[in-house]
């Protein structure tokens, strides 16, 4: 993949040294966040088709044909329609909350391998990158909730913050027994020791984390059954309730590009990233073999946003205190026990992934 | 004892959980029961009592000779009629209007009427214009329309026939 930036180099001779090395950054952040944005609109209309279906319902199919333009007329609405600034708000820091929720819900894309090194940048301590920009996203969530000065964002606030802190650990404990089978905490480096079929991907060995992972990103990301966020029938919108047009729509974004990179980040560290799950198998390993890992990536992280759009379908709200319950009293001591039977497989070296 | 280690398995296979999902990916299949309103419309039984409209006899001549039963049956006192006679010595209305906004489409007037002139067709996607005097249909427009769907109603009320 190097040969493609040197491609990318060659067809723009006339810039050298800084100008090209900006133009080369820039590319590489349209590259990635075009796309990006393209498919969070497109999953917000999936996700009213799934539900509807969910619901013997068809969904929207009035916009375009079968209503594949229903995402960029909600785009259109929400651009136009006006921003309302509460009377007593901070205003600078209503302002600065959208933006302290989008700019790492995309920065956090900067280190994700897509395909033997596709990537923007390959840091080696990607993994602490991701844990630690992913709790920076929350910090826009409680600053729009102190900066509406209203009762309602407040509460989605202290709700949000408090979620953050239960989950965190569970996630990171989750994180840490898949550093320790991998023995990297380079998210490149990881996907390359899951080479091989879809057994020796790490979704069987860390079963349970992996479950426990799926879980507490729905969590972080504020999904159904663990909306208590937002929680429309209990506090009307929770953060969201002040904020109306590009604001909202910001936010939206910003929690739509976290949910996609929860389960890209789920694919990645359980499911062998970008490898061919018949890898390694007779026939189907060759015949298979001219498919793309980036073929292959997205349609893993495709099954995992369908899995969101599923369970919201699915499930009822959980109580406020029953997510403090899971995280505290079932989902730690599983993730604690589970380093040591991870720490046991490591020595013993079971199966192939150790 | 057995009973708990029972429900720990059972908690943690997320056997509850799984049945949830298995139920809503099998709706998801599922034929859906959408009705597309202005290209598809559910079916109207023959007694619905939509708007109201004002017949006439196959010769042209209006049915209503102005007995005023409707307007003395209406419940919500939505019929006003003025009467006079017309150069033939026949009694005809001058007036005949409907406020929509009164009516309580209990359907009273049509079992009234001796002559069946008035009656509720199935038609029930009307709008009125403006506000208040909107509401308020006259002769011409129930006369109208009764002329544009007398075929509707002759097949409604014979179908309906045999059960009143």
């Amino acid at each position: 993949m190097t040969d493609f930036w040197l491609w990318i180099h060659a067809l723009i001779p006339w810039f050298d040294g800084a100008i090209a090395t900006i133009l080369i950054i820039l590319i590489k952040a349209i590259a990635l966040v075009g796309p990006l944005m393209l498919v969070v609109a497109y999953f917000t209309y999936a996700e009213r088709k799934v539900i509807g279906y969910m619901q013997l319902r068809i969904g929207p199919n009035r916009v375009g044909p079968k209503g594949w333009l229903q995402p960029i007329a909600d785009a259109l609405k929400l651009m136009t329609k006006e921003i309302i600034f509460p009377s007593k708000a901070n205003i600078y820091l209503f302002l600065l909350a959208p933006v302290l929720a989008i700019a790492p819900a995309i920065a956090i894309w900067a280190v994700i391998p897509f395909d033997e090194g596709v990537y923007v940048t390959d840091l080696d301590i990607s993994l602490l990158y991701v844990m630690a920009i992913g709790s920076v996203g929350v910090y826009g969530i409680i600053l729009a909730g102190w900066a509406s000065n209203s009762k309602y964002p407040l509460l989605g606030a202290l709700r949000s913050a408090s979620l953050l802190v239960s989950y965190e650990i569970v996630i990171g404990f989750a994180l840490v027994t898949v550093v320790m089978i991998a023995g990297s905490v380079n998210l490149n480096d990881i996907v390359i020791a899951q080479k091989g079929g879809i057994l020796n991907w790490y979704w069987i060995p860390l079963f349970p984390m992996m479950i426990i992972f799926f879980i507490s990103a729905l969590v972080e990301t504020n999904r159904a059954p663990f909306d208590v966020v937002e929680g429309e029938s209990e506090i009307v919108g929770g953060t969201h309730v002040e904020y109306s047009g590009m604001t909202f729509a910001v936010f939206f974004l910003a929690e739509y590009a976290n949910m996609i990179f929860m389960a890209v980040l789920a694919v990645i560290l359980f499911f062998g990233g970008w490898h061919s799950p018949f890898e390694g198998i007779a026939y189907l390993g060759v015949g298979f073999a001219w498919v793309p890992g980036i073929i292959w990536l997205l349609a893993k992280t495709t099954f995992f946003m369908f899995l969101y759009l599923w369970v919201r379908a699915t499930f009822p709200r959980f109580r406020y205190d029953q997510i403090m319950r899971l995280s505290w009293k079932v989902f730690l001591p599983w993730t604690i026990a589970w380093i040591f039977v991870v720490a046991l497989m490591t020595q013993l070296r079971i199966g192939p992934w150790f | 004892m057995i009973n708990n280690i029972k429900k720990l398995v059972k908690d943690f296979s997320l056997a509850e959980l799984r049945g949830g999902m298995k139920i809503t990916a099998k709706e998801m299949v599922n034929k859906k029961i959408t009705v597309q309103f202005p290209e598809e419309r559910t079916p109207i039984s023959p007694r619905f009592r939509g708007l109201h409209a004002l017949r006439r006899y196959p010769n042209g001549e209006e049915r209503c000779i102005a007995c005023k039963l409707c307007e003395a049956v209406c419940p919500a006192n939505a019929i006003t009629i003025e009467s006079e006679m017309r150069e033939d010595g026949s009694r005809r209305t001058t007036q005949y209007d409907i406020d929509l906004f009164k009516c309580i489409f209990c359907g009273f007037c049509e079992e009234a009427c001796p002559v069946d002139a008035i009656v509720e067709t199935q038609i029930f996607d009307y709008a009125f214009v403006d506000s208040r005097e909107g509401s308020i249909v006259d002769k011409a427009y129930l006369l109208e329309i009764g002329d544009k769907n007398e075929k509707a109603i002759t097949d409604i009320k014979a179908e309906d026939a045999p059960y009143r």
